[in-house]
């Protein structure tokens, strides 16, 4: 099976139910990509098919077809994105585990509505659990991340 | 012995994947003069925490696990603090499991009880001063100076016009003696401690790059999923492993002590594999367990007296004399910590070692009973630590339940493997806050005011059981007490009763955030809310009376209500509630502003928290732990509780154990009492007295007073 995951060509031996987060974590080893719960309920499996964010876990590889797939380790080259450093500059992270997901899903976002409000930021965002609750750090990243991609 | 011989040192280096070619190193001969010049407080070994390569490069060893709460940042802040090298220049690296990193106060490796900053604050600043010492010393020999001539400054080591680097100087200063004694600086030279410091871990964490548990790879590698008992104490009966060895993937299939394990190439295998076994078990007396007629055990047992935790005076007496008498009792359920990344463990076991490759707060239990289990030396088992996707308490485990089960799965498979546990794995696998039941029966004054205060606590102990049992003491276990026997608010009263009953059942229990205090502050600051109001006294007022005499604790909470303007009108359809609890050594006082939905839903919209923690090393990592702790508290105030029914866990994902959701986050204001108390613990304190501040509002709102968790309008 042949996927584009992070503009690579790559082809992939799996069944065609394996969802696509086994096969990123398993048979690419692109681990950046994290396993919370399996059913579409954390967002920490948040990656972009064609931009849009999608819930690996639950993603059959079958279904994927020629949609580009873009990892945290695909999402930048130097974790220059204006969501990574936005993270960075506002100390967003705790454990780390769900920030994959939660930049992923912060990322398609901004790639939507470049000026998000609190509600916008609520709505794309409650998908995604962070057990450290650095929820508060996130929204105020989610606006800084939209700053600094008005100045880019 | 605290200190790691050079070939270890080196060795557990090499393991860790560090190119050292020249480091900073304290000969062995070192270690004699050190006991002897000081044996009550030997100086730790530098080399041991520390190296310095000839790049600069500035590589910190972490004696505890880095689970979020930001000692990846702060341990080093204390190091490079009295070193003086260039901030830029820190590495950090997980200490393997060895006595040298061991608990300053606790006696081995772990990380837990909020304990990491204030016990590591002399032993990182004294490494960091001792290489100090060693590398002016190089130098003044380089130099030919006088040692007093010279200064360090941000990596170098400054003679008038002339600098050397830390790393040119690192091969000689290691030839050297190390100081018997160093003089750490004062407060008010610091620079970087009491300073908000970025973290150190941000650039893998937002690049997916950072390593937990569950990303170890290696060539070899094979993944297991385990079927468990359905109920707890279950055993495996027999199993058919025909059709899970048919699934594509699947390699081979062995019993452990917890159940069955399906191994194979990948995670999705082993776990289709693992749905398609049929086991039978024998499921033993877990299967009557349900969490309803267990409360309603609690209850009764409630109104007897228990073993005594606390006694003063005849408080029955005063009790039959209080001009009147309230009683309250107060519930909440099992919790599971439900950390983001559900359990795992990877072994490699070979002839001679042992290699475990985890998340774990408690390396030095891991390490031992890997050794029980395999025979090996406890030296020959390697705890290769890696990030953990959160702790909570629950890798803390005396037990080592995950660690043991993949050791047992590596020895059966005979092949390197990787457990990973499923949501519902991890969910239903046990180790839960217990349930509590408080009973609070308080005798008032002729002004409102307690008389008497006769307390009886029900619930499982989360030490009986445990390797640490021996802590329990005349049926005391201090932990489901705690909190309620030190209240600042029943210190001047003269007659008191706090018993406990410890049931036994089948249910694994661990301390989870904030340990007993999860339970007993809410008791605790519900019933003097129910108090306050029952006197007709403002609850801010009612406390303040009551806390005469706790100038710490008063400061706080008048903090806390000033910032939150506590005694002026809240925003139009909320309300305040008020809570005051100290733990850890810290004391946290919280203001929550909640308003109620038309489907009678509870929303938090505001929390004001003041804490005084004596000195605050890192202020932004402070704000980030009550801003976690805030969070991790309301999910069980507003949602998370487990409830069993025949044995089997009902509740097994994130769609029914629901936790807090980034749309219910308060926005969360932090108040720093500045203070020279000692210093206290931040990873916990605040998440104990949340449940009772939204329910303090809650009543304040609409006239409900809810005494179970989670709090539910009807």
């Amino acid at each position: 099976m042949k996927l584009v995951v992070n503009d690579k060509e790559v082809d992939v031996s799996a069944q065609a139910d394996m969802p696509l987060l086994w096969v990123l974590r398993d048979l690419l080893g692109l681990t950046g990509t994290k396993y919370g719960c399996g059913i579409a309920q954390c967002g920490s499996c948040t990656v972009h098919l064609d931009g849009q964010p999608v819930r690996s876990c639950v993603t059959p590889i079958a279904s994927v077809g020629a949609r580009k797939v873009t990892t945290i380790e695909g999402l930048s080259a130097d974790g220059t994105h204006p969501v990574q450093r936005a993270w960075t500059e506002v100390d967003v992270v705790q454990c780390g585990y769900c920030q994959s997901g939660q930049i992923m899903a912060a990322a398609a976002l901004l790639a939507k509505t470049a000026n998000p409000t609190d509600a916008d930021i609520d709505e794309a965002l409650a998908g995604n659990i962070c057990r450290c609750g650095t929820y508060q750090r996130i929204r105020e990243a989610v606006h800084r991340a939209a700053a600094l991609r008005a100045s880019r | 012995m605290t200190a790691v011989s050079r070939r270890d040192f080196l060795k557990s280096s090499a393991l860790s994947g560090a190119s050292l070619v020249i480091a900073f190193h304290v000969p062995r001969r070192a270690e004699a003069l050190l006991l002897a010049s000081a044996p009550k407080h030997p100086l730790p070994a530098p080399n041991a925490f520390l190296r310095i390569a000839a790049d600069n490069s500035v590589t910190v060893q972490l004696a505890h696990s880095e689970m979020g709460q930001g000692i990846w940042t702060t341990l080093p802040m204390l190091l490079a603090e009295e070193l003086e090298c260039d901030w830029a220049s820190i590495r950090v690296e997980t200490a393997p499991a060895a006595p040298a990193y061991f608990h300053t106060g606790f006696g081995m490796q772990m990380t837990g009880g909020s304990s990491t900053t204030w016990s590591e604050f002399d032993r990182y600043r004294t490494v960091g001063a001792m290489a100090r010492e060693m590398l002016l010393r190089a130098a003044a020999d380089r130099w030919k100076v006088d040692v007093k001539h010279l200064r360090v400054e941000k990596g170098f080591v400054v003679n008038g016009q002339e600098r050397l680097s830390f790393g040119a100087l690192a091969e000689a200063a290691q030839a050297l003696t190390p100081p018997t004694a160093v003089t750490l600086k004062p407060p008010s030279q610091w620079t970087l401690i009491g300073k908000p410091v970025r973290r150190l871990d941000t650039p893998e964490k937002v690049t997916g790059r950072a390593q937990f548990g569950s990303d170890v790879h290696f060539p070899g590698l094979r993944t297991a999923v385990v079927a468990r008992a359905p109920v707890f104490g279950a055993k495996v009966k027999s199993f058919d492993a025909t059709k899970a060895r048919a699934v594509p993937g699947v390699e081979t299939v062995v019993q452990v002590p917890s159940g069955v394990a399906v191994v194979a190439s990948n995670f999705w295998a082993a776990r289709l594999g693992r749905d398609a076994l049929d086991v039978q078990w024998d499921l033993g007396p877990g299967q009557d367990v349900d969490t309803v007629q267990l409360l309603e055990s609690f209850r009764a047992l409630a109104t007897k007296p228990g073993a005594v935790a606390l006694k003063k005076g005849d408080c029955d007496a005063a009790l039959t004399k209080s001009k009147q008498r309230l009683v309250a009792e107060y519930d909440v359920p099992y919790l599971a910590h439900a950390a983001m990344e559900p359990l795992n463990c990877t072994v490699r076991l070979e002839k001679d070692r042992c290699d475990i490759f985890v998340g774990t707060q408690f390396q030095t239990g891991d390490q031992t009973t890997a050794a029980k289990l395999t025979g090996l030396p406890p030296d020959k088992v390697n705890i290769h630590t890696t990030f953990l996707g959160g702790g909570f308490g629950r890798r803390a485990n005396p037990t080592s339940d995950f660690v043991s089960e993949a050791v047992s799965v590596a020895k059966a498979s005979g092949v390197p493997v990787k457990v990973q546990w499923t949501r519902e794995d991890d969910t239903q696998g046990g180790y839960y806050r217990p349930m509590f039941l408080h009973r609070v029966e308080v005798g008032v004054d002729a002004k409102g005011f307690p008389s008497a205060w006769k307390h009886t606590v029900v619930g499982q102990s989360l030490l009986a059981g445990t390797p640490f049992e021996a802590m329990v003491k005349n049926g005391i276990d201090e932990s489901s007490v705690e909190g309620v026997t030190d209240s600042p608010y029943l210190q001047a009263l003269g007659a008191k009763l706090v018993t406990l009953h410890s049931p036994r059942n089948p249910v694994p229990v661990l301390w989870w955030r904030s340990v007993g205090n999860t339970h007993t502050a809410f008791a605790m600051e519900s019933m003097l809310d129910e108090l306050a109001h029952a006197a007709r006294v403002d609850p801010l007022a009612y406390r303040v009376q009551l806390l005469k005499g706790q100038p710490r604790h008063l400061a706080v909470l008048q903090l806390a209500a000033e910032k939150a303007g506590w005694g002026k009108a809240p925003p139009p359809g909320t309300a305040r509630g008020l809570a005051l609890h100290a733990s850890f050594g810290s004391i946290v006082a919280q203001v929550a502003e909640v308003s109620v939905d038309e489907e009678k839903h509870i929303h938090v919209r505001r929390v004001v928290c003041a804490v005084d923690c004596g000195l605050a090393v890192n202020p932004l990592s402070l704000e980030a732990q009550i801003q976690s702790s805030i969070s991790f508290g309301l999910g069980p105030t507003l949602h998370s509780a487990l409830s069993i029914k025949q044995g089997r866990v009902q509740e097994s994902n994130f769609a029914d154990y629901v936790v807090l959701r980034l749309d219910e986050m308060p926005k969360v204001e932090v108040h720093v009492v500045p203070s020279k108390a000692k210093m206290g613990g931040i990873g916990e304190p605040a998440t104990a007295p949340i449940n009772a501040a939204v329910a303090n509002a809650v009543f304040a709102l609409t006239g409900q007073r809810l005494r179970s968790l989670p709090l539910k309008l009807v």
